[in-house]
This record gives structure tokens, C-alpha cells and sequence, in this order.
């Protein structure tokens, strides 16, 4: 075997000027700590100064303009605090229904994820799967899922089940959609190297169009997340028998007009639907991010 | 597409060294574009081919006939081998794959064993200078790098016949002559047969045994020059008067057929 030429190796010194390899990243690393510090506090404060701008609103407010026996239109942030999450009964209360939206909204996306996925591959095989199916995905996302609630109901009762099927309908288009469009965007190159070597769709699919629809389909997933847990919630508060979740606590809160109890749940949500982003915009640079912008 | 007709015009050689005939090869495209006409092409072992012409004058519609991504709509398209490596214009390299599983990729194709992939990539990255690179992404690779890994995809294949879309196309000068030089030297090692689409004049005197010119609208070959210098070329031909000569020819065939279409 005859090895090209000994010049290669100036050839790649000339060669690799956008490409740097390993060793420089040790060096960039350790310069950083203070810069990195700097860029911190840059990046927090503003926002941070937001928050306290809204507290400092919040108390004016809630001290000044509302009359005490309005308060609970917007309680004091130390009430809600002090009541709202830590005393023992409201905390309880909370934890259960958390962990009953978790459980709601996670077994909804994962099925949607499913469904989503094969949809999409199914579509992307033939034209004229695509063309039987799509609309269907559409007409999914057009109507409005509280107008199929009560039916849902009907048909499924007023328990966990029908709950999940609210989640899996409102985060199933997201799925869908970014899926088939990251498959169809392979790279036109790329499908002719398969085609070439006598790839099969099945090779085809496995080893080039599912890893290039990657992104697509970890950005998909993050937003049917976020939309999960508003199915939960919305489920939650239509179908009220079972275990409680988020939703029937705010709805039970709201009506007894519990403003402590009622924000910190609010919060909950909130914090959960949080939550819930950032780990799935994790997963996704975990999975893609070493060959992919994943932002 | 295996089975290789004996070529017609061919005296000297065997008729298993044909590994691409064309004989009047038509192409014309489903809107009515005559892409290639009455294209008569021979490329033997130990050839390397190189075709030159301006954009869209179905340059690379000849090499995808040759590679069965697409059927000519008439005439005889014959090639000798099912080993070919095509090259194209982009290096394709998938971005999830490090270099090392890049250039493992066809021989995972044709489900060959993990030793034996293993074994050709290591020899295939070794052959084109990539050694110590076996773990980067394509993102971390240069263009020329990029190029390169992709030449070692192509080969693992160990080809017979070797297309070439304009693979340097897109790089910078100096880094395109150290890969020309570097394709000349493999050539001269593995003497396959070489077809390579280029549009610089004297990228394609420099590389070939042989250059072809064609001309646009519809595709047809003008012109076929022998290029006499020899097969190990010395970077300084081309500051010689007959090279200078030689690329002022094809020039010319180049605008004349250019002029004419």
C-alpha cells in the first residue's frame, strides 16, 4: 500500500485554519473562570432587576391600593410563601396534584411522541401516505381541543385516561409536523450516497434520515412538552374525578377564594411548565448538540 | 450495468479495461431539456478523463449516468465494473458521524463485518493524510480536510472506475493543487479509471491523460485532446510553454463551442 506523500502534513497544517483540534481546548478553558464570571452577572442582572422591579409593584399593590378584604386578588408574597407552599396542609395538597399533573402530562407526551414519530415516518415513506394523512394532522391542530373535552369525556369518562387524551391530542402536532419536516429535509447528496451503494428505506431511514431529523424532532419534542402540561392542566380542570391534579386545585382554590393557596399553585404550574423546557432543550444538546446548534 | 460489450473503437487493450462506454448517449430531461447529445465516450484502466465545459452543459448529467443515478433516454451507456466511487461537489459527509465512521460507511452499507470496515478505513484515512483526525467531526475538518475524508470514503470501495464531480470546486487555491497533485498519485498507485468534471482549464490539463471538452445547450463533446506530459507530473510543468500551449487549445475549443450554443 503506498501512503500518498510525507507532504500531507503540511498540507493539513494549511488545511485545518478553521478547524482547530483538541489541544487548544484545555488552554481556552482555563483563561476563562473570570470572564466567565463577568459574563454571569451580565447575563442575570437584568433580569434579575425585572424581578425586583415586579416585587416592589407587587407590594405597593398589595399593601396600598387593594383593600385588606380584597387581598386575596393579590396576596402579599410572604403570605403566599408562608401559606401558600410551606404550611403543612396547603404543601401536601400541592405535591399530590403536582405529582398527578407530572405523571398526566409526561404519559401524554410520551405517547404523542410515539404516535408523532411513526406518523411522520409512515408519511415520509410514499407520497400518497403524506397526502392521505396530513390533513388530518391539521384539522388535529385547527380544532380547538376544549371543544372535544366534554366529548372526550363521553366517550372515555371523566378520569386519568381522558385526561391523558387531552395531553396526547394538544402535543401530537408539534410532533408530527417537526418530524416529518425534519425527514424530508435530508440533504439531496446525502440521499444519493445511500442511493448509490443500494441503500433499502429501511437502512435509509435508520442510519441517515432519523439521525438528520434529529434536531427537528428534539425541538418538537420541547414544545409538545410545554403543551403537555397545559393539557394537564386543562384536563385536570374539566374532568374532575380521581386524584386531583394542578388543575383541579387552582379551580378548587379560585372558587373558595384562597389567594394564598391559589398563587402558589399558579406557581407550580408555572415553574413545572419551566421546568419541563429547559430539561427537554437539555436532552436535546445532549443528544444533537455535539454536531448541531441545538438552542 | 455489469456485463461490459467489447468496445468498438479499442484495439490495443483488452475489452475488460473499458470500464465506461458511451456510445451515443442522449439525456433528455422530463421538460423537454436536451441535457447531453450524441456523446460518444471510452474510459479505459490507467485513463484518468477529465471534462471540461461551461455550467449546465451536462457535465455532471454524464457522470450520473455513469453511476446509475440516472438512465440515458437513448443511445448505449456501458460500464465495466460495479465498483465505482463517485466524489461529489460537497464532501456529504454525515455530520453525526466522526471521520473514522464516514469513511466506514459504505462497507457498513454493503454489511460487511466490523473488522473489515475497521481495516479499510484505517488504510483509507492513512492513504488521503487524515491519520490523527480518525475522532473529529466534519464540523472540525477544513474544506480541504472535509474533501479529503470523503475521498477516503469513495476509497474503501476500492474502485475500478473513480468519478469525479468537481470535487475541489470549492476550495482555495493552494489546497486545490496539493489535492490534485495527491489525486495523481493515487491515480498513478491504483491505476483505475478516472472521470473527473471539472470547469478549470488547467486544473484538467494538469490532472489528465486526457481531457474532453463539451459545449452547452444541448451537451455534446467538441473536442478531445491526448495530454502528453508524464503520468508522475512535476508541479512545474505547468510553467512550461507546451502546457501553456496545451491549456491555450482547450481554451479555445472551450469558447468556440461556448460561442456556438
Amino acid at each position: 500500500m503506498t501512503t500518498i506523500s510525507n507532504e500531507t502534513t503540511v498540507g493539513d497544517g494549511i488545511d485545518n485554519v478553521e478547524g482547530h483540534p483538541t489541544p487548544e481546548l484545555p488552554a481556552t478553558l482555563s483563561t476563562t473562570p473570570a470572564k466567565k464570571k463577568k459574563r454571569g452577572l451580565s447575563r442575570w442582572l437584568p433580569p434579575l432587576l425585572v424581578f425586583l422591579g415586579i416585587v416592589v409593584v407587587w407590594y405597593i399593590i398589595s399593601l396600598f391600593v387593594l383593600d385588606p378584604h380584597l387581598r386575596f386578588l393579590l396576596p402579599l408574597p410572604q403570605d403566599i410563601l408562608f401559606k401558600g407552599f410551606l404550611d403543612p396542609l396547603s404543601f401536601n395538597a400541592l405535591m399530590v396534584a403536582l405529582y398527578q399533573t407530572v405523571i398526566v402530562a409526561m404519559l401524554g407526551l410520551a405517547i404523542a411522541i410515539v404516535i408523532g414519530v411513526i406518523w411522520a415516518i409512515a408519511m415520509s415513506q410514499a407520497k400518497w401516505v403524506e397526502r392521505s394523512l396530513f390533513p388530518y394532522a391539521v384539522i388535529l391542530q385547527c380544532i380547538p381541543i376544549l371543544a372535544l373535552v366534554p366529548l372526550i369525556g363521553f366517550w372515555f369518562g371523566y378520569e386519568f385516561p381522558s385526561r391523558v387524551l387531552v395531553c396526547v391530542m394538544i402535543a401530537l402536532f408539534p410532533m408530527v409536523n417537526n418530524t416529518l419536516f425534519g425527514l424530508q429535509s435530508v440533504d439531496k447528496g446525502h440521499r444519493e450516497l445511500f442511493k448509490l451503494q443500494g441503500a433499502n428505506r429501511w437502512t435509509t431511514l435508520g442510519k441517515l434520515s432519523l439521525p438528520a431529523a434529529l434536531p427537528a424532532i428534539f425541538a418538537g419534542m420541547r414544545i409538545s412538552a410545554g403543551l403537555a402540561v397545559v393539557g394537564a392542566i386543562v384536563g385536570d380542570q374539566f374532568f374532575r374525578r380521581g386524584t386531583p391534579g394542578l388543575g383541579i386545585l387552582i379551580s378548587n382554590y379560585s372558587s373558595r377564594l384562597q389567594g394564598e393557596q391559589l398563587f402558589a399553585t399558579i406557581i407550580t404550574a408555572a415553574l413545572f411548565g419551566v421546568v419541563v423546557f429547559w430539561l427537554f432543550g437539555l436532552l436535546g444538546r445532549r443528544a444533537v448538540g455535539k454536531w448541531y446548534d441545538f438552542t | 450495468m455489469t456485463v461490459t460489450a467489447p468496445a468498438p473503437t479499442n484495439t490495443q487493450t483488452s475489452t475488460t479495461d473499458v470500464l465506461l462506454d458511451f456510445s451515443n448517449v442522449e439525456m433528455t430531461f422530463p421538460d423537454g431539456t436536451i441535457a447531453l447529445h450524441g456523446v460518444d465516450l471510452v474510459v479505459k484502466r490507467g485513463e484518468f478523463v477529465t471534462v471540461v465545459g461551461p455550467s449546465g452543459c451536462g457535465k455532471s448529467t454524464l457522470l450520473r449516468i455513469a453511476s446509475g443515478l440516472e438512465t440515458a433516454s437513448n443511445g448505449v451507456a456501458q460500464v465495466g465494473t460495479d465498483r465505482i466511487g463517485y466524489v461529489f461537489q460537497d464532501a456529504t459527509l454525515l455530520p453525526w458521524r466522526n471521520v473514522t465512521a464516514n469513511v466506514e460507511l459504505l462497507a457498513e452499507l454493503h454489511g460487511e463485518s466490523k473488522k473489515d470496515r475497521a481495516a479499510k478505513a484505517r488504510e483509507a484515512i492513512e492513504l488521503v493524510g487524515l491519520g490523527g483526525f480518525e475522532k473529529h467531526l466534519p464540523k472540525a475538518l477544513s474544506g480541504g480536510m472535509k474533501m479529503r475524508a470523503s475521498l477516503a470514503r469513495s476509497l474503501t470501495l476500492d474502485p475500478e472506475l473513480f468519478l469525479f464531480d468537481e470535487p475541489f470546486g470549492a476550495l482555495d487555491e493552494i489546497t486545490r493543487e496539493r489535492l490534485n497533485d495527491e489525486l495523481i498519485e493515487l491515480f498513478n498507485a491504483k491505476q483505475f479509471a478516472g472521470l473527473f468534471i471539472t470547469h478549470s482549464v488547467s486544473e484538467a490539463v494538469y490532472m489528465s491523460t486526457k481531457v474532453v471538452v463539451m459545449s452547452g445547450r444541448p451537451g455534446t463533446i467538441v473536442e478531445t485532446f491526448d495530454v502528453p506530459f508524464p503520468p508522475t507530473r512535476d508541479p512545474e510543468v505547468r510553467f512550461t510553454p507546451e502546457f501553456a500551449a496545451l491549456v491555450g487549445e482547450v481554451s479555445h475549443a472551450l469558447r468556440k463551442g461556448h460561442g456556438n450554443s
